[in-house]
């Protein structure tokens, strides 16, 4: 019990003296998730939105591929960007590996599936008439879609979520690519998961809360625009 | 048709195909300017699918659709013919945002600048009394308030041409009723050229100059009000427009202006040409048929006289459907006030008369294969 108790001191210790290695592991977890979860919206939504209008030969099996990614394990992700980065892997010449940038690229490829499936999704439960009404009053194809997805943002916001959410608590990719390197692309997960092997449960505990309450507010500012804006 | 208006709008040869299947086959369609057209037909007829194909919404296999003279699609752009056009669904599809933004939407895709946008959004929402309701979010009206927004946000881009798609069928009878006022003062006024699909003839007679009778993705009828309510073209049309009796009987004897025609071995006179022999199909509508107790010979234009039995009394609204026996089944409406007086009940003899004047006859010749 002590060793509880003892670890939720110093945890707080910890934040409220803004240790500053702690606001640093902190701030590139926010940084790096932050980065890969704009990437995934700006890929995921796009293709999501287009997939959602169009129909093609081998639709279905996009949707079924896309849904499958939407559970992709962080650690399979991490060993195929992991090959991909490699010395003399086919991107091996950009020198990225163990990097903050493969962090981003690993968690990009995590969280783009999520984002593509939610929008894909939320872009077809629109009415089928809606996309007429809109080319109806003058609308060129791209105001179209553009209406469509502002149509669309409470499910979208949920997306925003999902992906950010998969990606700030997910530390087989990170580890695997970053490397945990302290000061360097040690963030909040891999800091964790050290600390516990350690032994150091006060610390561990410390950056778990973190990790909690960042994923807290983030959340919390996004549910309170969805509730704001939800019909009724 | 109408020489001095001009067309507006052509549709020539156009078809439809869905999985290989024909859902719409026009061979000519012309709508003149400033004209309401309503298209009414059962479900299925091809009424929403006609509108989408006409807004270029819905490809069409083959065809053309000419607007003011110009090809859409060849010498004028998809996209410049769809700037003229505005369309309301029965659902309103209002897009999630204030009433306001809505009526504006179609300003706003324009580019209309912001000044204009205000004045005109106020003007629409004004002339379809929902001015109180611009900061409201479209998510909190009503189904009549909605499908005004739905209106206004069509009328504000002041089209050419509005396609209405059964506006008011999912509407309440009271609601259908002050809306489609608002809308007949506003087409009156606006004169916009305005096709309506709807399934309510009683809608379509109120509101069109022109109506067109749909079945199975044609125009089976296209004509004035008054025409195709009383000269249907064939049975289809007329058990559509309301005409209750529908009578099949050979032609006995020609006389001066008049023919007689045997039905159910009685004798039916109507006015029209017809040779003695021949098959014809007899359209009777319920408002021309009256009921009298009098066994007298009261003397009565009317050169059909029946005694005939009441079957069934239907109340109908504002009067009573009554179907009567004479030998042959035939519908009149009385009020409520004439069923009192008669005392009329199921069972009870009657006699029913019909001018000859009011039969419409169709001859079975003309319906037979064409070039016959």
């Amino acid at each position: 019990m002590d060793i509880i108790i003892e670890g939720i001191k110093q945890a707080f210790i910890l934040l409220f003296t803004l240790d500053p290695e702690v606001i640093g592991i902190t701030w590139l977890s926010l940084k790096v998730s932050g980065i890969a979860t704009l990437i995934s919206l700006l890929i995921g939504v796009s293709v999501g939105t287009i997939i959602a209008l169009t129909q093609f030969p081998g639709r279905r099996i996009v949707i079924s591929l896309i849904n499958t990614g939407m559970g992709l394990p962080p650690v399979v992700v991490g060993l195929f960007v992991t090959i991909f980065l490699w010395r003399n892997g086919p991107l091996g010449f950009l020198e990225i590996l163990y990097t903050p940038t493969a962090i981003i690229i690993a968690q990009a490829v995590i969280a783009t599936p999520i984002v593509m499936g939610i929008s894909l999704a939320a872009i077809q439960n629109l009415p089928a008439n809606l996309r007429l009404q809109i080319l109806a009053l003058g609308a060129t194809r791209l105001q179209m879609v553009w209406i469509l997805i502002k149509e669309a943002r409470l499910p979208l916001l949920a997306a925003i979520m999902a992906g950010f959410g998969g990606v700030i608590s997910e530390v087989g990719a990170s580890i695997m690519v970053g490397g945990n390197i302290k000061g360097y692309t040690r963030v909040l997960t891999t800091a964790t998961v050290m600390e516990t092997s350690k032994g150091n449960f006060d610390i561990a505990m410390a950056l778990g809360i973190i990790l909690l309450l960042l994923a807290f507010f983030i959340n919390a500012i996004l549910t309170q625009i969805q509730q704001r804006e939800r019909p009724r | 048709m109408n020489s001095e208006k001009s067309t507006i709008l052509e549709a020539k040869n156009l078809q439809v195909k869905r999985g290989g299947v024909s859902v719409l086959d026009i061979s000519y369609l012309g709508v003149p300017e400033g004209e309401v057209l309503c298209l009414i037909g059962p479900n299925g007829a091809g009424k929403s699918s006609l509108l989408l194909a006409l807004s270029c919404l819905l490809k069409s296999s083959q065809g053309d659709i000419i607007f003011r003279g110009k090809r859409v699609g060849a010498n004028y752009s998809l996209s410049a013919y769809r700037r003229n056009l505005a369309m309301v669904f029965q659902e309103p599809l209002l897009f999630d945002t204030t009433v306001f933004e809505n009526v504006a939407a179609g300003l706003k895709i324009r580019s209309v600048n912001q000044n204009e946008v205000k004045r005109v959004v106020e003007e629409y929402l004004e002339r379809f009394g929902i001015g109180h309701l611009a900061k409201r979010s479209a998510r909190k009206l009503s189904g009549g308030e909605a499908q005004r927004t739905s209106l206004a946000r069509a009328f504000a881009i002041r089209p050419e041409i509005i396609f209405l798609d059964e506006p008011f069928s999912s509407l309440d009878a009271p609601t259908r009723e002050s809306l489609m006022g608002d809308l007949e003062l506003i087409l009156h006024e606006t004169r916009t050229t305005t096709i309506m699909a709807t399934h309510d003839q009683m809608e379509a007679l109120r509101l069109s100059d022109q109506i067109a009778v749909m079945s199975e993705g044609r125009i089976m009828q296209i004509g004035p009000p008054a025409e195709v309510m009383n000269h249907p073209v064939d049975e289809f049309v007329a058990s559509f427009v309301g005409t209750e009796t529908i009578l099949t009987g050979k032609v006995i004897r020609r006389n001066a202006g008049t023919f007689s025609v045997s039905v159910a071995g009685r004798e039916v006179e109507a006015v029209g040409d017809a040779s003695p022999g021949e098959s014809v199909i007899l359209c009777i509508r319920p408002e021309n048929v009256t009921v009298s107790t009098g066994f007298s010979n009261e003397i009565t234009s009317a050169r059909n006289v029946f005694s005939s039995v009441v079957k069934k009394i239907i109340p109908s609204g504002a009067f009573y459907k009554v179907e009567l026996d004479c030998g042959f089944p035939l519908v009149t409406y009385v009020t409520n006030h004439a069923r009192e007086d008669l005392s009329m009940h199921p069972g009870m003899d009657i006699t029913a008369s019909f001018k000859a004047t009011a039969i419409h006859v169709i001859r079975k010749k003309l319906l037979s294969i064409p070039g016959e």
